[in-house]
């Protein structure tokens, strides 16, 4: 089985970003970049079913531009076969990303793709569950346990009650949470190796896609901020502020 | 101007995000239609019909609609979204779920999480973990949106709207459920509580959470929240979890209690009304938002704040 795995590049989660003066976006030069975190459980799981026999190929896939080669590179030092770049520049959205992917699925007849729920820059939660819908495929997202079967999967999914298991024919889409697994790092050794594993490049309209925006983007401003208030001596002076003052028990 | 409005149920009741999402569909504006789909609903079909200014209940139920599988329902939201110009949903883990594969089929850009109704096109929503707001503007013929309910209050109730029924649309076999642990509690749900207790990686094993965390909460009527790190230290269970990735709540009283405040986790919980931080580290960032501060060891100024409520 062949495991397909978009990894995106974002600014590193630890990075605190700052909004551009005038609402131009938010800073990118000189900032930090990495692997999506959600990313890196997802690659990190297909390689895991490499590893257990169940998956012959785990192929990386990004949409971005020229630097996203070290995401890929990073994700064939943790283990990943080979790497196809999609060259684009500038923010692309979901469905446009979701249409590209669809393309390389077909293009590789991949039988799983495993993304990360959720882009830590756009936020948006939704790359996976609209390739699942473009292929007409099955979709487990939020995993945080998958068990391939014959022509099926059962994920467990985290859900807001709870968790959730369900069964899902394959082909299939999944999303990985953040309990899925935890993200190896790579050595130096195989980040040495990584260097000749092969990266081809591609570009949207190989694919037939427009990556034209749909959403026009106004303003990008700071969100209101919050000062710090005070300190207070006690459990008892605590409960007196909070009847008193803040009025909130 | 026509809205259908995703209501988010467990069939024997209506959740109150519903109610929150549609208020946030108001504010687009037009004639208001409530999708109950499910299986034996008919009593969270009666809730939505009681919500005020809607035009009418669509109940559609059916075995694969019992409990939100993505297909089925996203094909039957494709299905009746011809009549309507908007698609709304409540941002919870069905909406994030269903209301993607619907915009895909739809060939629409879903905005997620929306916090601010601009105009009936222009929404605003938070990008990196909230700390910018982005102000977008939707240009496909249809909009498809998710909200995040925090920020909306509840839209009132009283009416009595009337109820359709619908049949279901062909069964798609693509998934199945397995099992469902979801746990039912007393306590206030975590997304609309007024107030919240969370606790973090300082509380050190599941019994200790527990015994420190519970009593307090329950003094205050408040629901229980938890860190990401909680959550995979496993003392706290995964829909606890407050944060980027995890719940976004917006309660009048907010506790932080071990928790040190990284982004991710303030992204949740920074829009409550107040913020009380316990914390033995005078300098953990979550002072930073905490409009009132506790320096000191948790494990003796918990169970002392309980006592004296
Ligand atoms: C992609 C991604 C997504 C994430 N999503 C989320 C999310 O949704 N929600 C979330 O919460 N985090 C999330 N995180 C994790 C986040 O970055 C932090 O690691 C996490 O919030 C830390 O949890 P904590 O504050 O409980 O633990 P710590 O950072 O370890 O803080 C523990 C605090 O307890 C204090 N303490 C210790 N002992 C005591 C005591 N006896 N009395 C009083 N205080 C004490 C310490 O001073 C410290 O400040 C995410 C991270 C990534 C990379
Ligand atoms: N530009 C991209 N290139 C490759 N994968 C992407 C890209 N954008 C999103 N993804 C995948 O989709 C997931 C969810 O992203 P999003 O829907 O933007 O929150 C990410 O974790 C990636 O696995």
């Amino acid at each position: 089985m062949k495991v397909l795995v978009p990894v995106k590049r974002v600014v590193d989660p630890n990075v605190k970003i700052r909004v551009k003066a005038g609402g131009e976006g938010v800073e990118l030069a000189n900032v930090k970049m990495s692997m999506n975190p959600f990313c890196e459980i997802a690659v990190e799981e297909a390689i895991r079913l490499k590893e257990k026999g169940k998956a012959s190929e785990v192929v990386v896939v990004s949409v971005g531009p020229a630097q996203a080669q070290e995401t890929l590179r990073t994700g064939l030092a943790m283990g990943a076969d080979r790497a196809i770049l999609v060259n684009v520049e500038g923010a692309v959205e979901p469905l446009a990303v979701a249409k590209v992917l669809k393309g390389v699925v077909e293009a590789e007849a991949a039988d799983l793709v495993i993304l990360g729920k959720q882009a830590i820059d756009d936020d948006c939660n939704q790359t996976g569950q609209m390739l699942a819908a473009l292929l007409g495929w099955s979709q487990a997202t939020f995993a945080s346990k998958i068990e391939l079967g014959d022509g099926k999967a059962v994920v467990e999914r985290e859900v807001d009650g709870g968790l959730q298991s369900i069964e899902v024919t394959l082909p299939t889409v999944v999303t990985a949470d953040l309990r899925l697994n935890e993200p190896r790092f790579a050595s130096l050794p195989n980040i040495m190796k990584a260097k000749k594993k092969p990266l081809e490049e591609k570009s949207a309209a190989d694919y037939g896609v427009s990556v034209a925006p749909r959403l026009k983007v106004l303003a990008t401003e700071e969100p209101g901020t919050r000062k710090a208030g005070i300190k207070v001596a006690s459990p008892a002076e605590l409960i007196d502020k909070l009847r008193n003052e803040a009025r909130v028990i | 101007m026509a809205i259908l409005l995703l209501a988010e149920h467990d069939n024997a009741s209506l959740s109150e995000l519903t109610a929150r999402a549609l208020t946030a569909a108001r504010r687009i504006g037009g004639d208001i239609d409530i999708l109950v789909a499910g299986q034996g609903a008919r009593a969270a079909a009666e809730s939505a019909a009681a919500l005020a200014d809607i035009r009418r209940v669509l109940l559609v139920e059916g075995d694969t609609l019992a409990h939100g599988l993505a297909e089925p329902l996203a094909d039957l939201v494709v299905s009746l979204a011809g009549d309507y110009d908007a698609l709304v949903a409540p941002a919870t883990t069905t909406g994030k779920n269903v209301f993607p594969r619907v915009a895909a089929l739809l060939d629409v850009m879903q905005v997620s999480d929306v916090v601010e109704v601009v105009s009936a096109d222009t929404f605003k929503r938070p990008i990196y973990a909230g700390n910018a707001i982005q102000t977008v503007q939707a240009t496909d013929p249809k909009i498809v949106l998710t909200v995040r309910t925090a920020g909306f209050a509840p839209a009132r109730t009283g009416a009595s709207a009337p109820i359709e029924t619908l049949p279901p649309t062909a069964a798609s076999q693509l998934s199945s459920i397995r099992e469902n642990r979801i746990v039912k509690s007393e306590r206030p749900d975590l997304g609309a509580a007024k107030i919240v207790v969370s606790g973090g990686r300082a509380l050190g094993s599941e019994e200790r959470f527990r015994e420190t965390i519970i009593p307090v909460a329950d003094k205050l009527g408040a629901a229980v929240g938890a860190s990401r790190a909680a959550v995979d230290a496993g003392y706290a269970p995964n829909d606890w979890q407050v944060g980027q990735t995890g719940k976004i709540v917006a309660p009048d009283l907010y506790v932080a209690v071990g928790i040190s405040g990284a982004i991710q986790h303030l992204a949740g919980m920074k829009d409550a009304k107040v913020i009380v931080a316990i914390n033995k580290d005078e300098d953990a960032p979550i002072f930073q938002v905490a409009d009132y501060g506790l320096v000191g060891d948790l494990f003796e100024l918990v169970p002392e704040l309980q006592r004296q409520l």
